[in-house]
């Protein structure tokens, strides 16, 4: 997925270019007021004041999970905040014939934009070019569709940039030590983000020859899990150095069956955000020591950029008309010295 | 059913309630199941000790397989004798589930141990009494009226925690989990695990109660002429269940520290496989409590076995279900021999 998403950044790029050339070109016989200021500088950007009024559907997925829920949240709680939002919201769903059907309920009742979390990317690839034909945009929310045409524009996260930076920071904190020893709990195993995740961090542990990675156990992403799979990776490796969990649900677990061990003698970094992991690391009383960032903000960035949609503006800060075509967050790195930022974002 | 009944009839069709030789009977063939499951055990045993040697062979590593073991294990004690009776309950997972969230929401957790201890109880004592009350009375199929339980007790725990994860922040009920509560070196978990076993055993065993199951399940009608109130039973039955879920919730309190709505996820699947490893009969009037917990050690031993191995998670489910069918064409070979 991150090959596809880079190469379409690069097109997107490349179109980005070409359309500022053409934007330039055109208003180029034009005197402009001043050299510095920036080429779109008067066009409309999305802001807080109340504009057209937008209807936007938002279908998601069953948030039985921490992270689906404040996905639930955010979502909700940015569309509050605009006067011209109204949200018709479905009931979330893990099977993907309801969501298929949700949508199209949401496209019958004629909603400006959609915003679709689907619970299989793949799966719902239809339904979201139904919807494109439509004439209804999609924002496409961290599971990607299969096609392009299917959405107008895909925000999410980076899987692969959890794993490539939760390996670097444990291959910064384990520098200058020999023969450095690394165990892996992911996540659900059948899923290709839980993949995403372990090559990333295997990518990035290449830049460090003195680490070596010497177990890989999956859990469920829920505690119980967590637990479980953590006791038996503490009991198989008696001496480890570092530790990276793909998930803070499971971290819960993973962190207890820890103190059952009376364990230690390593470091461990999660995955996700949770609010309990950025407690744990600004009380630096264990073995967690930073997590890597999946935000859930994303959902609120996804009710910006389809208010956005709707409205035909562009977004405030860049040069582009329009929103963009392609979003990913960056997995960002909080440990002690920046989780104060960070935590009015985690989720329970 | 509305068959008259004759008296001569009645009195050659004894059930087992007034043989005592029965039960005996019983016991001896278990016997040669038990062993062929401890023999299994014994070769897991062997396999772990030679490809794990230090790992493997530690005390610490057999606390930790016990311990994984006692929440399904009750689980399992529970299902044995639904499945004994005939029956069957496919919501044990999600009772598990409702009754962890429940119990630890914050509300309860002002209440201390007590009061997550209790309220674990009730919540799984109170949907067996659904499920119960259903098939009994309701004369609903167990599957379905489980199957129903399954899906609305895990749709109460989603809707109770809004998907979060609820950390228990009770000092009492998390010690217990820890090392210094071992009791001689045995975790307390394993110990109430170990009663569940003792007090199962003996019930289904020694008392009229577990007379009365058996007859049940091997054949109700039959069970209804000796005048056992086969409805009555039923009930008991599903209740005991819950509570052993109740029970089972509890343990998974105190092992992960919360409670979430996927906890006890395919548990019900995981006890059938243990039940029916261990000998039980799906169709119901065998089994037996020591063959359950010996299914139960069988899985967790396998599950700890592969960890220490490392081997991933794909290799490990095929190898599981090769376990499965192998376990239980042993268990016919020995079963027709006796």
């Amino acid at each position: 997925m991150t090959e596809i998403t880079s190469r379409r950044g690069l097109l997107f790029g490349a179109a980005a270019v070409s359309a500022g050339a053409l934007i330039t070109g055109c208003t180029s016989n034009e005197p402009s007021g001043s050299k510095d200021e920036p080429a779109g500088n008067d066009q409309p950007a999305a802001d807080d004041k109340p504009g057209k009024k937008v209807t936007i559907g938002f279908a998601g997925p069953q948030a039985d999970h921490g992270w689906l829920n404040a996905i639930n949240d955010n979502a909700k709680e940015r569309a509050e905040k605009y006067a011209d939002v109204t949200l018709e919201i479905t009931e979330g769903s893990n099977d993907t014939a309801q969501q298929i059907g949700q949508i199209e309920t949401l496209i019958n009742k004629k909603v400006d934009v959609l915003v679709v979390l689907p619970a299989d990317g793949k799966a719902l690839t239809q339904v979201g070019l139904k919807a494109m034909r439509a004439g209804i945009p999609v924002v496409n929310l961290d599971r990607i569709f299969n096609t392009p045409q299917a959405y107008r524009c895909w925000i999410g996260g980076d899987n692969y940039g959890m794993g490539l930076n939760a390996g670097h920071y444990i291959g910064e904190k384990l520098k200058g030590k020999s023969g450095a020893r690394v165990i892996e709990l992911a996540g659900l195993d059948n899923l290709e983000l839980t993949k995403q995740r372990t090559k990333g961090f295997d990518d990035a542990l290449k830049n460090y020859p003195n680490i070596k990675k010497v177990a890989r156990q999956a859990a469920e992403f829920t505690v119980e899990s967590g637990q479980a799979k953590m006791a038996q990776l503490l009991q198989a490796q008696s001496k480890f150095d570092a530790l990276w969990n793909h998930d803070d649900d499971q971290g819960v677990g993973a962190l207890r069956a820890i103190e059952q061990a009376g364990r230690d003698d390593f470091l461990m970094v999660g995955g996700a955000g949770a609010l309990s992991a950025f407690q744990a690391i600004k009380q630096d009383d264990g073995v967690l020591k930073a997590t890597v960032l999946y935000p859930p903000t994303m959902a609120a960035s996804a009710i910006d950029l389809a208010r956005a949609l709707g409205q035909g503006k562009g977004v405030g800060g860049m040069a582009e008309f329009e929103i963009p075509a392609s979003i990913t967050l960056y997995s960002a790195v909080v440990d002690k010295t920046n989780v104060d930022q960070y935590m009015p974002t985690g989720f329970q | 059913m509305t068959q008259p009944v004759s008296p001569p009839r009645d009195s050659t069709d004894k059930v087992p309630e007034a043989q005592p030789p029965a039960w005996r009977g019983l016991l001896f063939r278990a016997d040669v199941r038990t062993l062929s499951l401890l023999g299994v055990l014994a070769a897991l045993i062997l396999i772990g000790g030679i490809t794990k040697p230090d790992e493997f062979l530690d005390t610490r590593n057999l606390q930790l397989v016990l311990t994984q073991a006692s929440v399904i294990g009750v689980v399992t004690v529970g299902m044995t004798f639904v499945i004994v009776s005939g029956g069957i309950d496919l919501s044990v997972g999600a009772i598990v589930a409702l009754a962890s969230v429940w119990a630890t929401t914050v509300a309860t957790q002002e209440y201390g141990f007590v009061g997550i201890l209790f309220t674990a109880m009730i919540v799984g004592v109170g949907c067996g009494l659904v499920n119960g009350v259903l098939i009994a009375y309701g004369a609903m199929v167990p599957f379905i009226a489980t199957l129903a339980m399954l899906a609305s007790a895990r749709g109460l725990a989603l809707q109770i925690t809004d998907g979060k994860t609820q950390i228990v922040t009770v000092p009492s009920v998390l010690d217990l989990g820890e090392r210094d509560a071992y009791v001689l070196g045995i975790p307390p978990l394993v110990l109430v695990f170990a009663v569940v076993t003792v007090i199962g055993w003996l019930v289904l065993n020694r008392t009229t109660f577990g007379r009365r199951t058996v007859a049940v399940g091997g054949n109700p009608e039959a069970a209804r002429l000796a005048g056992i109130d086969v409805r009555r039973q039923r009930l008991y039955l599903y209740l005991l269940s819950g509570l052993c879920c109740g029970i089972a919730a509890f343990l998974l309190i105190v092992l992960a520290g919360s409670g979430q709505n996927t906890n006890g996820n395919l548990y019900e699947l995981d006890a059938i496989a243990a039940a029916i490893i261990g000998g039980t009969l799906l169709s119901g009037g065998r089994g037996t409590i020591v063959g359950s917990v010996l299914g139960v050690l069988i899985f967790t031993t396998i599950t700890n076995i592969f960890a220490l191995n490392n081997l991933q998670s794909d290799v490990q489910q095929i190898a599981k279900g090769a376990i499965i069918v192998a376990a239980v064409l042993v268990q016919r070979r020995t079963a027709s021999t006796t």
